[in-house]
């Protein structure tokens, strides 16, 4: 177990790579009752929405969902998040564990002017993810709904494992899966139930470990690794999420309007040679050269590829696909090419 | 619940010493590997490098992170583990056996009184 945001969170159950490869060829369990939890309710709940978040979540179908961001005035990202419509006039966004506080802050203020009502449930709502090509089967028997019908990316609030749940079709591992979001006093009996049912399947809990070595090869950024402040959507390859289209001013739209074609670095994926891994925070340089030219934001030896990957922020011209970079690993400097992410793409 | 030979020393850096006469072989112990999970490459010393006792001799890098290995003893270096360059895993899959990482030649033999015995390793790790 270690202290994560504010929790403590386990980093591996039985074996990170087995875990890892439970959720690639069977299925996963995670406990992400960290995450954040708040519910945008009322009549202005679209439009204050479609103020606060860079996306159009107005545009939202009733029942789907989307990812979004959330941006400061000057472009900087507050946080990533996904945004649930739930019904015409309630919403579920669910930011990151360490800045929830901040997240339900910034929406509050955000939200002044505006006919919608904000309420954190955070603090008492759990997230149960059940991850994995196996998914559907181990789930469908402790729901009412024929799990085929439900959509990537979509939400709905209905029963499952016999208490009432948001049940979404989205995940942060690469792969098919399912997340319930359920009150706190009722997270360990659904963790219990799935668990058991589909130990059979290969379903086996998975920690914090598989869960980012899972992302990194879905090509996934992490919050305080990709994602900053300091960064705009645009730096970080998410720049199609910024809907100017929408009708409306937004937080951090005359910023973002400037910043779209002058990106300052870009995020790129590495693939490294040798059998080093690059971690966060080790430099990249351009071959040979003395100064570094970039950092490294992530990085692990992929379990499901066999080499190493890593994502890290480049000069904004030094990213093309198939440009030779180095990473300098304790001393040594390891050739690294800038590959398309994601670095893992499951076939089905 | 991790496996402590009787007849190894320890270090607390979650080494174990096989010390027969002028030779010792030091590896990682299994609670260590099971700690730091799937090894995907070891870093080893050249022969004859000399490590006085906590020196830094190699590095394992592991799926989760990269841990460093510091000497149990002050010695020079007889031999390093061939296979581990091919076959890391090694490490995890026999860590008292076919995963050993170097053979040191002593500086000291005092140095024996300082490492724990199985019973002292296992108080150590409160495994």
């Amino acid at each position: 177990m270690i202290p994560f945001a504010g929790w403590e969170m386990p980093v591996q159950y039985k074996g990170l790579v087995e875990e890892h490869r439970a959720v690639r060829s069977a299925a996963g369990l995670f406990d992400l009752s960290h995450m954040g939890e708040i519910f945008i309710t009322g009549p202005g709940a679209a439009a204050a929405l479609d103020y606060a978040l860079i996306t159009a979540p107005g545009k939202l179908a009733v029942g789907r969902a989307h990812y979004s961001m959330i941006c400061d005035v000057s472009g900087g990202i507050l946080d990533d998040l996904i945004v649930y419509r739930l019904g015409d006039s309630r919403y579920m966004v669910v930011p990151n564990a360490s800045n929830a506080a901040e997240v339900s802050a910034a929406l509050s203020e955000r939200l002044a002017g505006f006919d919608a009502e904000l309420d954190d449930a955070t603090m008492r709502t759990s997230l149960v993810a059940i991850q994995g090509p196996r998914a559907v089967e181990i789930l469908q028997p402790f729901v009412d709904v024929d799990l085929s019908t439900i959509r990537y990316y979509s939400g709905t609030e209905m029963r499952a494992c016999g208490v009432p749940a948001v049940l979404a079709r989205t995940g942060y591992t690469g792969e098919d899966g399912f997340e319930l979001f359920v009150s706190w006093d009722d997270a360990l009996r659904v963790w219990d139930t799935l668990l058991e049912g589909g130990a059979d399947r290969g379903l086996i809990p998975a920690g914090l470990g598989a869960r980012d070595t899972l992302r990194l090869e879905a090509g996934m950024p992490l919050y305080g690794q990709e994602l900053s402040r300091e960064t705009t959507p645009f730096e970080a390859g998410l720049g199609r999420l910024v809907s100017f289209a929408k009708p409306g001013d937004f937080v951090g739209r005359d910023a973002l309007e400037k910043a779209k074609d002058h990106p300052r670095k870009a995020l790129v994926g590495l693939k490294l040679s040798g059998p080093r891994v690059a971690r966060i925070g080790y430099h990249v340089y351009l071959p040979a050269a003395a100064e570094p030219c970039g950092t490294v934001t992530s990085g692990t030896a992929s379990p499901t590829l066999g080499f190493g990957i890593a994502m890290g922020y480049v000069p904004a011209d030094r990213n093309a696909v198939g440009g030779e970079l180095e990473v300098s690993i304790r001393d040594q400097r390891a050739s690294a090419q800038v590959v398309p992410m994601p670095f893992y793409k499951r076939s089905n | 619940m991790s496996t402590v030979p009787d007849e190894l020393l320890y270090s607390e850096e979650h080494l174990w010493v096989e010390w027969t006469d002028d030779v010792v072989t030091v590896g990682l112990t299994d609670y260590a590997q099971k700690e730091m999970g799937d090894t995907v490459f070891v870093e080893l010393p050249s022969l004859d490098e000399k490590f006085a006792r906590l020196d830094v001799f190699g590095t394992i890098e592991a799926v989760k992170a990269v841990s460093e290995l510091f000497s149990p003893i002050g010695g020079v270096v007889l031999a390093t583990n061939p296979r581990l360059a091919k076959e890391p895993e090694l490490l995890n899959t026999d860590p008292y056996g076919e995963g050993w990482l170097i053979r040191l030649r002593p500086s000291s033999l005092a140095e024996r009184d300082e490492l724990l015995g199985s019973a002292e390793y296992r108080e150590h790790t409160g495994d």
